[in-house]
């Protein structure tokens, strides 16, 4: 739809206008009210105050003061916040004045109409702004937890706690300690330092054998081409726990448990299963006419999947190994068994830090983690836009 | 700096010491220990394992932060034949379980352990608190409550015994208590009319048993159960609770090294130990190497640096007068340990022959009456 604007926009009744922002008002007011005392009064007060701005701006001011009025409601509610909240409430109460601002004219004004189309009736209207509120309210349940950890990770103190000082915004209840911690302290720079050894090692595994066992299945002349897979593909379906316990028992007896080279094996089953996945999805994109053309031209067939194949499915391959990296990475369970003490590994070490000492260190590192997983991630999205683009599946 | 003058001064002390061994001859140069990571190992770390590394050049240690479920893994590894842990800190309970299982290895304590400054043999310096054959005791520690000062209810004086805990109308609010029957029976019964003599005979019975855990329900409702020694520390912190019970040298650091608004309560305090087993099982090599270990980190001025850095008593007799000041803050650590006679007045003695006899049972009984 774009921003074309579909439907003339006309100006609603000021009743209308009135009682719809006022609705918000009351809304915003249950928690400003909670905050302050009653929660009640809030309701009643921030509804009375809203459908009366909304009048005022509406009907008694005229339409070419609307930037002014949106300025004013802005500095309004950023002193009426301060008054009640101090600094936060300012934050709070900008917030609010921008907010309702832009409401007061979107609705009053018609605006929401504008880029639905004509036919709509009212009812269809409604839902489909409720459906939007829905979707950010499911996509707020799923991105706070992530989102609480990132100040709390500039805490002062060592505990997971927004102290006072914090949410006064004082300069004082920050610091980058937590951060300093985990920069400087051996033990959390070896277990980085083995997270980066053998995560990249178990990728580079599970991507070898992973593309290799991939390309071989996808062949229609292997026999039992399903109950292979299936065996392959179980480390993902058999649960974690009992994975490791097995390989724990398995690894003792020939003598891996303890070795980064046993960590590395194991990480390396985990991460088989994504990479043949991946790619096998490719495959089923990657037409054979090519192999057999290049073998036409004398190429070997080293030659062939170097030169031919590999390059048309390397985003699969890719984002495979990504995957594997990533379940290498995060990895607890398997690495608790299968390591010993020196093969501490990232998320091993959170792990026992936050049993046995809740250290805000874990969310620095937390917040470092999240960092390279939405980098990783991006990359992931982008080379599968990349590989759309090329096989001409999207106009991109 | 406190701590480069302590590795100078213990070095120089002992280097006489490390030169009549003959330099690590016939000892493996790697050793790992096992701790409960947090303060505790920490203070491990500072007071032996890093004195001792300086001594002896081209050993490494190793911390694996795993006590907590130590008997476990000590049984897998037992089975699948292969001991990757040289020495084990647990608490007494679990000492004596694995003695009796035949994964710890028992010891002769005279001749494995350093004897007193004074000559006094190694286990009448322990004295009672080697509860077992294979059990090397370090520290004395104990389960106390902690409250929030600020939100105590005005007019009325600060908690200070037990049965405060029990109290909801004169303390209103959340308390924090462990997720298992042990020292919540005991204070339960204490707060219901048993006499401290008594606690362990009417628990045996069930009758007693129902009687400690209705007296328990009668908080039930404002209970916030903990199952790591750092989550009362953290709901103290919060103001999420107004009391808690949990170690006290968790409550020390979050009273005088984090600075809260919190006070010990420490009546009816529970005393447990901590300390040291050498699994069975360990190659001479290794064993030889722990044995020189153990026997240094468990010596009277070690016990004693111990309490430089955390809250706990040593657990050697000789030792407590030697307890010095706290290495950051400076301050007395004496008034901080639990065997100071002031936080003394009114202690209890955790029973582990009742607890080995009746744990599985009391503990299912009390899982259920959790899930009511």
């Amino acid at each position: 739809m774009g921003d074309a604007i579909l439907t003339p926009i006309e100006k609603k009744p000021a009743s209308f206008t009135a009682s719809v922002v006022g609705a918000f008002g009351a809304f915003a007011g249950i928690f400003v009210g909670a905050a302050n005392g009653s929660t009640l009064l809030g309701i009643v007060a921030g509804f009375v105050i809203l459908a009366g701005l909304a009048y005022l701006a509406m009907e008694v001011l005229d339409e070419s003061q609307e930037k002014m009025v949106r300025w004013g409601l802005i500095g309004l509610m950023g002193v009426a916040g301060f008054v009640l909240g101090g600094l936060p409430g300012l934050v709070v109460g900008l917030l609010f004045g921008w907010f309702f601002g832009w409401l007061i004219y979107w609705v009053g004004e018609g605006r929401y109409r504008a880029h639905l189309v004509p036919y709509l009736t009212p009812g269809q209207v409604l839902w489909h702004y409720t459906f939007r509120v829905i979707c950010g309210a499911i996509f707020v349940f799923l991105i706070t937890p992530i989102l609480v950890v990132m100040p709390l990770s500039f805490n002062a103190e060592d505990f997971f706690t927004f102290t006072p000082e914090m949410l006064r915004f004082d300069p004082e209840g920050y610091s980058l300690k937590h951060y300093r911690d985990f920069l400087q302290s051996d033990d959390w720079q070896q277990a980085l330092r083995n997270s980066l050894i053998i995560a990249p090692l178990a990728t580079l595994l599970s991507v070898s054998f992973g593309t290799l066992a991939a390309i071989g299945l996808s062949q229609p002349h292997v026999p039992y081409r399903r109950a292979i897979m299936a065996i392959l593909i179980s480390p993902m379906i058999v649960p974690l726990i009992i994975s490791a316990a097995g390989m724990y028992f398995f690894y003792s007896r020939i003598g891996l448990q303890g070795t980064y080279l046993g960590v590395v094996l194991a990480h390396a089953a985990l991460g088989i299963p994504f990479v043949i996945i991946t790619v096998t999805a490719t495959l089923v994109g990657f037409d054979r006419s090519l192999t057999r053309a290049a073998a036409n031209m004398g190429a070997d067939p080293v030659t062939t999947f170097f030169r031919v194949q590999m390059p048309l499915i390397l985003p699969g391959v890719i984002s495979g190994g990504l995957f594997a990296f990533i379940t290498s990475f995060d990895e607890v369970v398997v690495v608790i068994f299968v390591g010993s003490a020196n093969q501490q590994t990232l998320p091993w070490q959170m792990f026992t830090g936050l049993r046995e000492q809740i250290s805000p260190t874990i969310l620095a590192v937390a917040t470092i983690l999240v960092g390279i997983s939405i980098a990783l991630l991006a990359t992931v999205e982008m080379l599968r836009r990349r590989s759309e683009r090329l096989r001409g599946m999207s106009p991109g | 700096m406190k701590l480069t003058k302590t590795l100078m001064a213990t070095s120089a002390l002992t280097v006489a010491a490390a030169g009549a061994f003959a330099a690590g001859h016939g000892m493996s140069d790697s050793m790992t220990l096992v701790s409960w990571g947090g303060a505790y190992q920490n203070s491990q770390q500072k007071a032996y394992v890093e004195p001792y590394l300086a001594m002896n050049d081209g050993v490494s240690a190793t911390w694996d932060e795993s006590s907590a479920e130590a008997v476990a893994k000590l049984r897998a590894m037992n089975e699948a034949g292969n001991i990757t842990w040289d020495l084990v800190d647990v608490v007494a309970a679990d000492a004596i379980r694995l003695c009796d299982e035949g994964l710890a290895m028992e010891i002769d304590h005279d001749e494995v352990l350093a004897a007193a400054p004074d000559g006094t043999d190694a286990s009448d310096d322990f004295g009672d608190l080697i509860v077992s054959d294979c059990f090397i005791p370090q520290i004395v520690y104990s389960t106390t409550f902690g409250y929030r000062t600020d939100m105590v209810p005005e007019g009325v004086d600060a908690p200070s015994e037990i049965c405060d805990v029990f109290d909801l109308e004169t303390y209103p609010g959340k308390r924090a208590l462990e997720k298992r029957p042990i020292n919540n029976m005991e204070w339960a019964l204490l707060c219901d009319g048993v006499a401290k003599e008594d606690v362990y005979d009417v628990l045996e019975t069930e009758e007693g048993q129902d009687q400690a855990l209705a007296k328990l329900g009668t908080i039930k409702d404002e209970v916030i159960w903990w199952s790591a020694g750092a989550d009362t520390p953290q709901l103290l912190a919060d103001g999420e609770i107004f009391m808690g019970s949990t170690y006290n040298g968790r409550l020390f650091s979050v009273i005088e090294e984090q600075d809260q608004p919190v006070a010990m309560m420490w009546d009816a305090q529970v005393f447990d130990l901590d300390g040291w087993i050498i699994p069975e099982g360990l190659s001479e090599d290794r064993l030889a190497r722990t044995l020189d270990f153990v026997k240094f980190a468990t010596d009277t001025q070690r016990l004693a640096d111990q309490s430089k850095y955390i809250s706990y008593g040593p657990a050697r007799a000789s030792s407590a007068p030697l307890v010095g000041t706290h290495a950051d803050l400076g301050i007395e650590m004496a008034p901080h340990m639990p065997t100071d006679p002031n936080n003394a007045a009114n202690t209890f003695l955790y029973n582990y022959e009742f607890w080995a006899d009746y744990r599985d049972d009391i503990d299912a009984k009390f899982q259920a009456w959790l899930a009511q």
